[in-house]
């Protein structure tokens, strides 16, 4: 046992057991000849649970390292965490008749899933240069194949194929950039990394290190100038995998890069704050007028995620833990807002074949009600419309941003969010007032609960808002 | 003495044979030059002290690495000539964002400030009385055993990936299946029919 002590094993525990009932599934649907898909997809949600309630409670309550600090588990990873689990165990019960229907069905496609959300895992615990890198690759590889999972569509190989290659550079600026900065501090820890910069003036070399990493990481969390993937990917790769795409993946990448910039380099504010409040604001602003002309649902949302991953960007460059505090607020509500929207567009189904035009929507309210009232919803809290959670989430980044003195920031900001709530507000115009479009055939029940479930966490945040803010903001504290 | 002379004979041969790679017009003599080099570097890890990456490079590189290039360059028909043409074009173009890329990197460089206690704390292990191996192992397999692990799973899913996308099972194709083989006798394997005389079956 003194091993098990030795290296901190309890703090990883939840992730062993990840990478165990993996390779079980995996195992199982290779050689049990009964199995099927389904089977293995149930087990996967059923494992990402059971990971969960462990995160939960197995993990302690305080901070407890593990690796010499290159892992590290504290209230923040264990608030991410969750929020990652339960966007991958989500879309995962949301994604099996879509492939059923469609003959994606593989036995492999939830263990890649189950993969990905374990490298989601690292990656939100990474304490250390190299354990963010791997943590990064694992999830990134299993993402790069689960998009070209339909392999006989051109669409979704050429959807794999470029998130692979602009993928593959972009994790090698990465590692220029961690190499830099190993070079200059003679650390890859992130906490000898921020007791070596302690005190000195910030050189050349560690500023091009940062921007570097800023770079990878911006482009994992696709934020503008490094975005150019995102639509493409998420209209080219099959629709649950896209909403996988939109959710957990995006929460491990902020995650990860809020741990670095403010955990290593927090001596080092100057130097990353410029670059944070510049890809922030031009995301929110590409967001904002590239979404107006799309008519595909899918790219619309790629666009509408890129402008919310700007937002939640804006909580990062103000540097505070209120900062990070709307930043978490906001990602909860982003994955809860995201997932709902693609239960909704997932239940766009047509003689049984899946559509992805706007115009399909068209008179939805006449022909659907329960469906257009939850994507109308959906629509109002993206777009930031008082009662609802999304106008909570950019109040909590947007305040933060002008506690920290950061008005120019707030005030595109908001400008951004006003333009952006014309694509949402067509979309529910499209819902409402346009000659009804042939009926759909009838909601899934998984979807139907994701759907009416978010719906009701949507208009209700008001009420469930205080538990909610405190736990993000001990996580945020936990940071500082 | 002999240390010098040594260094000096691997280094020069290697670099000799490393512009060899490059510039040789047939590309079986490149991949055997590439051995040459190998070597070469092989004997300055010996002369570093660092037995156990002169074997892994001769083992790893030469035995596997480079057999398998020599392979791939004699079964694909690669006109190199052809590859080589478009050269004197692309190089004013690449030669300028090559310079760019150099005097950046010497004006970053130039700003280094090495930290005083830089040796101090970089990763040094190797103790003195340990050997080559242990130390290695000691990192990669002890206190590096997380990385290493994970490594391995990255590795598994670029294995499951390899086989998700490109594995196709083609039906109508006969397989060898060995219990069936095993289990034919005279009943199941001989038909008996009578042939009238004079006709075919």
């Amino acid at each position: 046992m003194s091993i098990v002590h030795n290296l901190g094993l309890a703090a990883i525990f939840p992730e062993i057991a990840l990478a165990l009932l993996a390779m079980l599934l995996l195992m199982e649907g290779v050689f049990s000849k009964r199995v099927t898909p389904a089977a293995i997809r149930w087990g996967a949600i059923a494992a990402i649970v059971a990971v969960g309630l462990m995160v939960v409670w197995k993990s302690g309550t305080g901070l407890s390292t593990a690796f010499a600090g290159a892992f590290i588990v504290d209230p923040f990873a264990r608030f991410m965490k969750v929020l990652a689990l339960a966007g991958s165990a989500i879309t995962l019960a949301m994604s099996g008749k879509y492939l059923a229907r469609t003959k994606m069905d593989s036995n492999e496609y939830p263990v890649l899933v189950l993969l990905a959300t374990l490298g989601m895992m690292l990656m939100i615990s990474a304490g250390d240069l190299i354990s963010l890198y791997l943590g990064l690759e694992l999830q990134s590889l299993a993402l790069y194949v689960v998009a070209a999972i339909n392999r006989d569509s051109v669409k979704a190989s050429e959807a794999g194929l470029k998130y692979f290659v602009l993928g593959s550079l972009s994790s090698g600026m990465l590692l220029y950039g961690a190499s830099l900065v190993y070079g200059v501090t003679g650390h890859t820890g992130f906490a000898t990394i921020a007791d070596a910069i302690a005190g000195q003036p910030t050189s050349l070399a560690l500023v091009f290190g940062i921007v570097f990493i800023m770079a990878g990481l911006a482009f994992k969390v696709s934020a503008v100038p490094f975005h150019m993937w995102t639509p493409d990917v998420y209209e080219g790769a099959p629709t649950p995998v896209t909403a996988f795409f939109a959710s957990a993946p995006k929460l491990a990448a902020i995650a990860l890069f809020t741990r670095v910039m403010v955990g290593p380099f927090a001596h080092a504010t100057q130097a990353w704050q410029q670059i944070a409040i510049f890809i922030s604001f031009a995301s929110m602003a590409l967001g904002a007028f590239a979404a107006i002309g799309q008519t595909n649902i899918k790219r619309l949302l790629a666009y509408s995620s890129i402008a919310n991953m700007g937002f939640a960007l804006v909580g990062l460059a103000a540097g505070t833990v209120e900062g990070v505090q709307g930043m978490l607020v906001y990602m909860l509500i982003y994955l809860v807002t995201t997932l709902g929207t693609f239960a909704c567009i997932l239940a766009m189904r047509r003689k049984g074949i899946y559509v992805e035009q706007i115009s399909d929507l068209a008179g939805l309210s006449r022909r659907d009600k329960g469906l257009a009232f939850v994507l109308a919803m959906m629509m109002f809290s993206l777009a930031g419309i008082p009662p609802l959670a999304g106008f909570f989430g950019k109040l909590f980044v947007f305040m933060a941003a002008v506690k920290a003195g950061l008005y120019a920031l707030a005030i595109l900001g908001v400008l951004a969010s006003v333009i952006g709530a014309y694509y949402y507000l067509r979309v529910i115009k499209v819902m409402y007032f346009d000659e009804p479009a042939e009926a759909f055939d009838g909601a899934d029940m998984e979807l139907a609960i994701v759907a009416y479930a978010s719906c009701a966490f949507v208009i209700g945040f008001i009420v469930v808002a205080q538990p909610l803010v405190g736990w993000a903001t001990g996580a945020a504290q936990s940071l500082f | 003495m002999a240390t010098v002379f040594f260094f000096y004979l691997f280094s020069l041969v290697a670099i000799a044979s490393a512009i060899l790679v490059i510039t040789a017009r047939n590309p079986v003599h490149s991949v055997l030059f590439l051995i040459l080099c190998f070597f070469n570097a092989a004997g300055l890890f010996i002369l570093m002290g660092a037995e156990f990456l002169a074997m892994i490079l001769v083992v790893v590189y030469v035995g596997a690495v480079a057999v398998l290039f020599l392979f791939v360059v004699m079964m694909l028909d690669v006109d190199f000539t052809e590859l080589r043409s478009g050269m004197l074009n692309y190089l004013p173009v690449g030669g300028v964002i090559g310079l760019i890329l150099l005097v950046e990197m010497a004006a970053l460089f130039g700003t280094w400030v090495v930290p005083q206690d830089l040796i101090a704390h970089t990763a040094a292990p190797v103790a003195s009385t340990a050997q080559n191996t242990r130390a290695l192992g000691e990192i990669l397999y002890t206190k590096y055993v997380f990385f290493f692990q994970t490594a391995g799973l990255i590795l598994l899913v670029a294995m499951i990936g390899a086989i998700v996308l490109t594995l196709r099972h083609r039906t109508g194709i006969k397989r060898q299946v060995i219990a069936d083989q095993v289990a034919r006798s005279p009943a199941t394997a001989v038909e008996i029919k009578k042939v009238q005389p004079g006709q075919g079956i």
